[in-house]
């Protein structure tokens, strides 16, 4: 029992040692691990906002998602190429602690990254945290209006109003009367995208069946980036007779094109213009996406940080700011623009109020 | 002397002299050496990164944040090994934390007591929930035969399902457009943190003292009572504990009922020490990363603070990769790499002081033959 006690001391101890060995040997002869300094457009058009180094911390999933990530990762891009500023980028972990999330800002604040944008609810208590020990960094989180301060943009979407819009494109697409909603974890944020779509769907056609899965349950947040349950939902609502699926779930996405690809079903994409996005072997079977236009939210955050004009508070992006929309690549749903665009001036000039749960 | 490989690697038989003290030697070094030819082989500065993550690790307020990480995942890893060293895999241990820290914030949130009193209500209703959830399978498998592996598993998707019921549908109340909890808990219920480190503002959970408090507990019931022995007796023989007067049914559900009590209490120190409610940012799998710390410090409760401290200083280190544009997932390797080579190296390292003991037996009686030969041949 006491021998083996003490192996175990000898081994943290060992394992220090070893580290700081390393650390000796390499101490001399090479640069410490610095930020690798990100290929700046010296060209750049702005030349006033070539300083700005911008942190941005992502959501589970990250850059590479096809979706919600992906779409901020474009702002981002569009701020780099046009504004000509600096940017680093952090990713969250799946399971990760709260207190991972709060450094995770703080380590880009602490780094001279100012601003810095967190991309998702989640980060919401860091955001007001971390926010508040840096008075002197512009902060913004998109999907949040809770954190609160005067250094802190919340840039919030109508995710209802853009799902309403697809929710009638389905409707008005489906032969069978029979369409389906795939959400990734319940939660209230994805229970919008569920309302606005049954919403839309029942304009169009009030006795329509909607058929409703979400893939995961709080704190199990693997549906949103699980394209194999994904499948399998859409597989499900397919074979009871759906013909057109809109799935809100994040990378799990991928899996319901899949499906709908098998089944010679049809697929409505979400966030990114998933038609361009998504894997090209089944990008045919997307006919329209529900766009949340977190690129150009942060994008304009950027721009405005970089122009000094940054507002604190919550900033709405709803179909009348242009936040949020359908997209017609591909040109599948030409034939029933024009209704659509006759929902979109609705819901615009309040004629129609899309329920949000 | 035969021992089967599940006892080694479960640190029920241990071993002794300095093949003790090489085995974890080596397993660090391997690890090591892995982890250099994965940055290698991925484009990475070897040198850099290990400098990066010591530097990092060893800031005032990254070891409060390791210190913070691992005292949830030493709870985690005690109610784990609880099972292991009855031979019961309790893979239960994550439903048995959600479900008990929902249940527990709920009832936090719900009622307001003097302060000693508040706290203590919410973590022993914790303990309760957690028991209550992994009872279930113990007695599944007292009276069924049900093996706890299947119905652990099966209780933790099931706790999922009822513990998003009774958040979204009855308990939560709506913390943000976005975020739902449950209602937070007063500060009379909160624990505050203790400025452990100087020289950052970031406090250590004050619920570190009750890891500490378990750690001690599970070793004194381990090895200083006879519920411990018969547990462990069961552990090593199930045939040998019956015939020496051992219920082992009743061992069964008892070890379970402690294996969850003590999974009760790994939401607690984040839940009364940061958060104060139980909503969307909860934090899940922490029970699976408590199997591997057990495995790591070998089901001793100075074992696996050792690999609770490691594995949070991994996870807080994979914000700064990820800074420096080196792939956080390096930490995940390193983590399953450290867990692989720590069970390989014992394995070796019990061979090698088997067949060691073998040579030096063998040499005794060969010297011994000898010394009865020349004995005859005088005579």
């Amino acid at each position: 029992m006491l021998r083996n006690r003490f192996g175990k001391v000898v081994a943290g101890a060992a394992t220090g040692a070893m580290l700081l060995a390393a650390a000796a040997c390499g101490g001399g002869d090479t640069t410490e691990g610095a930020p690798s300094a990100a290929p700046t457009d010296a060209a750049s058009s702005a030349p006033a906002a070539a300083g700005a180094k911008v942190g941005l911390a992502y959501d589970i999933g990250g850059r590479g998602d096809q979706s919600f990530n992906d779409s901020a990762a474009a702002g981002l891009d569009k701020a780099k190429a046009e504004l000509g500023v600096e940017v680093n980028e952090l990713e969250a972990g799946n399971g990760e602690a709260e207190s991972a999330k709060e450094e995770r800002l703080r380590l880009l604040a602490d780094g001279g990254f100012n601003p810095v944008i967190a991309v998702g609810f989640a980060y919401s208590a860091s955001v007001a945290k971390v926010a508040a020990e840096f008075p002197d960094t512009k902060f913004a989180i998109v999907d949040d209006d809770a954190a609160k301060g005067a250094n802190i943009s919340n840039l919030v979407f109508a995710e209802e109003q853009g799902s309403f819009l697809v929710g009638a494109a389905a409707a008005l697409k489906s032969t069978k009367g029979d369409v389906g909603f795939v959400g990734g974890v319940e939660v209230p944020l994805i229970k919008k995208f569920q309302a606005g779509f049954e919403a839309g769907a029942k304009a169009v056609k009030p006795d329509i069946k909607i058929q409703s899965k979400y893939l995961t349950q709080p704190p199990d947040f693997s549906g949103f980036g699980d394209p194999a349950k994904g499948k399998t939902a859409a597989e499900g609502m397919f074979d009871a007779g759906a013909d057109v699926v809109y799935q809100a779930a994040g990378g799990s996405g991928a899996g319901v094109f899949e499906a709908a690809k098998a089944a010679g079903g049809l697929a409505i994409g979400v966030d990114s213009d998933q038609a361009k996005t998504a894997d090209p072997t089944v990008a045919d079977v997307i006919i329209t996406s529900m766009l949340k236009k977190v690129d150009v939210a942060v994008f304009d955050f950027i721009k405005s940080f970089t122009s000094d004009s940054v507002a604190a508070g919550p900033k709405v992006y709803d179909l009348a700011a242009g936040g949020v929309d359908y997209s017609t690549t591909g040109g599948k749903i030409d034939d029933i623009k024009t209704q659509l665009d006759d929902f979109k001036a609705k819901i615009a000039s309040g004629e129609i109020t899309v329920p949000k749960e | 002397m035969s021992s089967s490989f599940t006892d080694r690697l479960l640190g029920r038989v241990k071993l002794t002299g300095w093949v003790s003290l090489a085995a974890p030697l080596l397993a660090i070094l391997f690890a090591a050496l892995v982890t250099a030819i994965v940055l290698t082989l991925t484009g990475n500065p070897v040198i850099d990164t290990f400098i990066t993550l010591v530097d990092y690790g060893s800031q005032p307020r990254s070891l409060v944040l390791i210190i913070n990480n691992a005292t949830t995942y030493y709870l985690s890893a005690i109610a784990v090994a609880v099972g292991f060293r009855m031979n019961l895999f309790n893979i239960g241990v994550d439903g048995q934390y959600r479900l008990a820290g929902l249940v527990a914030a709920a009832v936090g949130g719900a009622v307001t007591l003097p302060a000693p009193f508040h706290p203590i209500l919410i973590i022993l209703v914790a303990m309760l929930v957690g028991a209550a959830w992994a009872g279930i399978a113990g007695v599944l498998k007292a009276t069924r035969g049900v093996s706890e592996v299947i119905s652990t598993i099966m209780l933790n998707t099931i706790a999922t399902g009822i513990g998003a019921y009774l958040l979204l549908e009855h308990w939560g109340v709506q913390l943000s457009a976005n975020d739902i909890g449950t209602k937070p808990i007063e500060p009379s219920g909160q624990v505050s943190g203790l400025a452990l480190i100087p020289g950052t503002q970031t406090k250590v959970f004050g619920l570190i003292f009750l890891a500490v408090a378990v750690g001690i507990g599970f070793h004194v019931l381990l090895n200083k009572t006879r519920f411990g022995f018969d547990l462990r007796a069961t552990g090593r023989s199930e045939q040998a504990a019956v015939a020496s007067g051992v219920n082992v049914k009743r061992m069964v559900v008892y070890a379970m009922l402690i294996s969850g009590a003590t999974a009760g209490l790994i939401g607690m120190p984040q839940l009364l020490g940061e958060s104060h409610t139980y909503n969307l940012n909860f934090q899940a799998g922490l029970g699976f990363t408590g199997i591997a710390i057990a495995l790591l410090g070998r089901n001793n409760p100075i074992g696996i603070a050792f690999g609770a401290l490691l594995w949070g200083f991994l996870d807080v280190s994979s914000n700064i990769l990820d800074l420096h544009k080196i792939s956080p997932e390096i930490v995940t390797i390193m983590q399953g790499v450290i867990v692989l080579s720590v069970v390989i190296a014992y394995e070796l390292a019990h061979r090698y002081s088997v067949v060691a003991e073998q040579k030096r037996v063998s040499r005794q009686l060969a010297g011994a033959a000898s010394t009865t030969h020349k004995e005859g041949a005088a005579a």
